[in-house]
């Protein structure tokens, strides 16, 4: 025997693991949003890095005051999660939105969207969604007003810096988004303004481009499964293209993907592993499920857009999906549930 | 299911992972592991119940005796890996965790240690049944990892019958390769032992998986098995577990064994291919089960290697062997890294289904356990398509009832869904967890 034993460490197998970690998922995916902020500072200027700070603190600083005494020595900023909603609530916000509304969004999007389900993994809906909703519920004007992009970098709409409660001074030129027109007008924006982004909307939902390769470079990284975006686009071409054959009740399935929030919610919400279902068929089920609804709403609905409404609806029946989708288990016939 | 795993459908099974294979040991030829001076050989090396001594304290016995008898169906015999005497029977450290009872061998300096020839070796004109008695008094049990005995594979249960043999050469494993050594360098033994399979369970046909990694093995075994025609070398996907036995049917034949039932259900026996070429050896010798074919590996171990270790040898000789283990050394593994126990001590024995001793100098991670964010990687990984997410839940609030509805026995913890999982869940511990409850409510009905 050999004098000296060494200290030798027991732990449960397997030894090895694929060095993937949830951290570094939140993190992939904030990487990739630096090119859709840039793209809505580019249009929307300085209102749009003012507006996505401002909802991104409410969201870090919401989750830092919650999460203080979790008892695991520190808060749980560090997973990403709370600064990735943050982002996200921000991007999915009309330019001339005023800070305060942002910042009370931001706080909602983390207590009522993640804080009372029990904090990350527990949440039922997407908790971005969840302060845009509530949002657009409180404030429906602030939420449905858009102006124009590139009308210059430091030009903020009077609105954004108003304070709480106060009608601003006096209102910016408004516009009409690609989705208004078309409901509202019955005009159809140039496909390469959709494109590259020079429409109006929301901030980070305006380049189609943008948010492609964003898109393709998580699925091809496996940040995220690739079935959930994929069956929410194809799900809105497919019935838009349908609507469109059947006595143009709809715009195109190319018209339909590149305008509104819907690539934006493909790519960042959809695919939020928390509120959609783990099972394969269940992921499928959950796209059809946007895809169909984001259609109908734009369609018959009584908003231009849908995408929100689709994604929270699908949120809500996801544990539903789950418990009819379980796997059918190795060797058995019938599934198991 | 990707487009990838259905395009290759023929070659593999669906779910699994690929860790990194760290395969570096696939060149070294098996060596011969000297003697050392004493052996402890514990009574319970087996799955079933513990072989009864058959010898007393002071006696001599010659390499290759039996010095343990089978307790039962399910045991199996234990013979002396070397000449010399009995120096105790006395409880020792164990891989398990609990010391247990064992027949403690100390060498004959002065004997040959020459293993002669059996006169009472199995030949063509043994019975099957016969053959199965032979086989459980020759010890020989499963050399993948469970050390199931093998005697009770190669009896066909009334009303069933086999018509396929399966060998698994797959070594899914990452870091061993002491069974591709043996699949390139004992060849014509594995094709012997799988015929001797064939003819006793009556198969028309046989097959060896062996993963694509290991090329040079599969080539020599389809050298070897030349004549007859009956036998098949199948490439196989480079995947883990595809030396599960499940895994490895349903790559080869394409079907699934029913949930809570054998193989031979499906009218096929599966060995491993170190188990057939220790029955090749048996039939040839009338040699038992006195030592095996293990990898020594890991960036702790100073020269690594693929050994003859007889059986009883302690976990440190071996180590001092191969160099001895370098003082940064943290961990030790018994086994493979998915599923070997590590050890807290190494004065433990090389036991019959010990297939590596893996050393590693970099401390187990400290990760932290982080919620589960239902990503649903753990469910794309189980190659028995369970909801591991959702067993761990259950499993602990012990909840055994809906365990058991869950399909919770179906799990092999092969560790795919904690190898994959990005929240450091201990998915596989949990789900051993799980598996204890389901027993453990079973046992109190």
């Amino acid at each position: 025997m050999s004098p000296s034993m060494p200290y030798l460490e027991i732990a449960p197998a397997p030894r090895v693991s694929s060095g993937l970690g949830t951290r570094r998922l939140m993190w992939e995916v904030l990487v990739t949003l630096i090119p859709v902020v840039a793209t809505a500072a580019y249009y929307f200027g300085a209102a749009a890095l003012l507006l996505i700070a401002a909802t991104t603190t409410a969201t870090m600083g919401t989750e830092w005051l919650l999460t203080r005494g979790s008892g695991k020595g520190s808060t749980r900023l560090g997973d990403g999660s709370a600064a990735l909603s943050g982002i996200l609530l921000g991007l999915c916000l009309p330019p001339s939105t005023p800070v305060w509304m942002a910042l009370l969004g931001g706080v909602v999007a983390i207590i009522l969207g993640k804080a009372v389900w029990g904090g990350l993994g527990f949440n039922l809906f997407n908790p971005a969604l969840v302060g845009r909703a509530f949002l657009q519920a409180a404030f429906p004007l602030a939420l449905t007003t858009w102006t124009a992009p590139q009308q210059g970098f430091w030009t903020l709409a009077p609105s954004v810096l108003a304070p709480p409660f106060m009608r601003a001074a006096t209102d910016a030129t408004t516009t009409a988004t690609p989705l208004g027109l078309a409901k509202f007008a019955g005009q159809l924006v140039a496909p390469e303004s959709l494109i590259f982004g020079g429409t109006a909307g929301s901030l980070g939902e305006t380049s189609a481009l943008v948010l492609i390769l964003c898109g393709l470079w998580l699925g091809l990284r496996r940040v995220f499964d690739w079935r959930l975006p994929v069956a929410t686009l194809l799900t809105a071409a497919l019935f838009s293209g349908v609507l469109q054959l059947w006595g143009g009740v709809a715009p195109g399935p190319l018209f339909t993907l590149s305008s509104g929030g819907l690539l934006l919610g493909a790519v960042y919400m959809v695919t939020d592993p928390v509120t959609t279902p783990l099972t394969p068929r269940g992921m499928w089920i959950f796209g059809v499920g946007v895809g169909f609804l984001v259609v109908l709403i734009r369609t018959w609905g009584g908003l231009a857009e849908g995408v929100m409404y689709a994604i929270l609806l699908m949120n809500a029946v996801t544990p539903l999906i789950n418990r009819l989708t379980q796997p059918r288990t190795f060797g058995t016939g019938m599934r198991s549930t | 299911m990707g487009l990838r795993a259905m395009l290759s459908r023929a070659q593999t099974f669906r779910h699994g992972i690929h860790p990194a294979e760290h395969k570096d040991t696939a060149t070294l030829p098996i060596e011969r592991m000297p003697f050392v001076d004493e052996y402890v050989l514990p009574l319970s090396q087996h799955t079933g119940a513990p072989s009864r001594p058959l010898v007393v304290v002071g006696q001599k016995v010659r390499r290759g005796e039996m010095i343990a008898a089978p307790d039962g169906y399910i045991s199996t015999a234990l013979h002396a890996p070397v000449t010399g005497t009995v120096a105790a029977i006395e409880v020792r450290p164990h891989s398990r965790g609990v010391p247990s009872p064992a027949i403690i061998v100390r060498i004959d300096p002065f004997a040959s240690q020459r293993l002669e020839i059996d006169a009472d070796r199995p030949t063509a004109e043994t019975t099957p049944k016969e053959l199965i008695e032979r086989v459980q008094r020759a010890g020989l049990v499963g050399m993948g990892g469970a050390a199931f005995p093998s005697h009770v594979k190669l009896e066909v249960p009334e009303g069933k019958k086999a018509r396929f043999v399966i060998l698994n050469g797959c070594e899914c494993e990452p870091y061993l390769t002491c069974d591709h050594r043996l699949m390139l360098e004992r060849a014509d033994a594995v094709i012997t032992g799988l015929r001797i399979l064939m003819r006793q369970v009556g198969a028309e046909r046989g097959y060896i998986g062996v993963e694509r990694n290991k090329e040079d093995a599969a080539a020599a075994l389809t050298a070897a098995a030349v004549d007859g025609g009956d036998i098949d070398v199948i490439r196989l996907e480079v995947k883990y577990p595809q030396g599960a036995e499940k895994m490895l049917i349903d790559a080869i034949l394409h079907r699934e064994v029913p949930s809570g039932k054998l193989p031979i259900d499906l009218e096929v026996v599966v060995n491993n291919v170190g188990t057939a070429a220790a029955l090749a050896d048996l039939a040839a010798t009338g040699k038992p089960m006195i030592e095996r074919v293990l990898t020594v590996a890991g960036n702790a171990v100073r020269r690594p290697a693929n050994l003859m270790v007889p059986l009883g040898t302690l976990v440190q000789q071996v180590l001092d062997h191969c160099g001895g283990l370098r003082p940064e050394t943290r961990q030790v593994i018994l086994g493979g890294p998915m599923m070997g126990a590590a050890q807290k001590a190494l004065d433990i024995p090389v036991l019959k289904g010990i297939s590596g001793i893996l050393a590693f100098t970099d401390p187990v991670a400290q990760v932290e356990e982080e919620p589960c964010i239902r990503c649903g990687r753990c469910l794309a990984a189980c190659p028995v398509f369970l909801n591991p997410s959702r067993l761990a839940l259950l499993a602990r609030a012990q909840a055994a009832d809906v365990l058991a509805t869950h399909h919770m026995m179906d799990c092999m913890e092969c560790a795919s869904c904690s190898y994959v999982c990005p929240s450091n869940i201990p998915l596989v511990h949990l789900m051993r967890l799980g598996k204890a409850a389901v027993r453990a409510q079973k046992a109190a009905r």
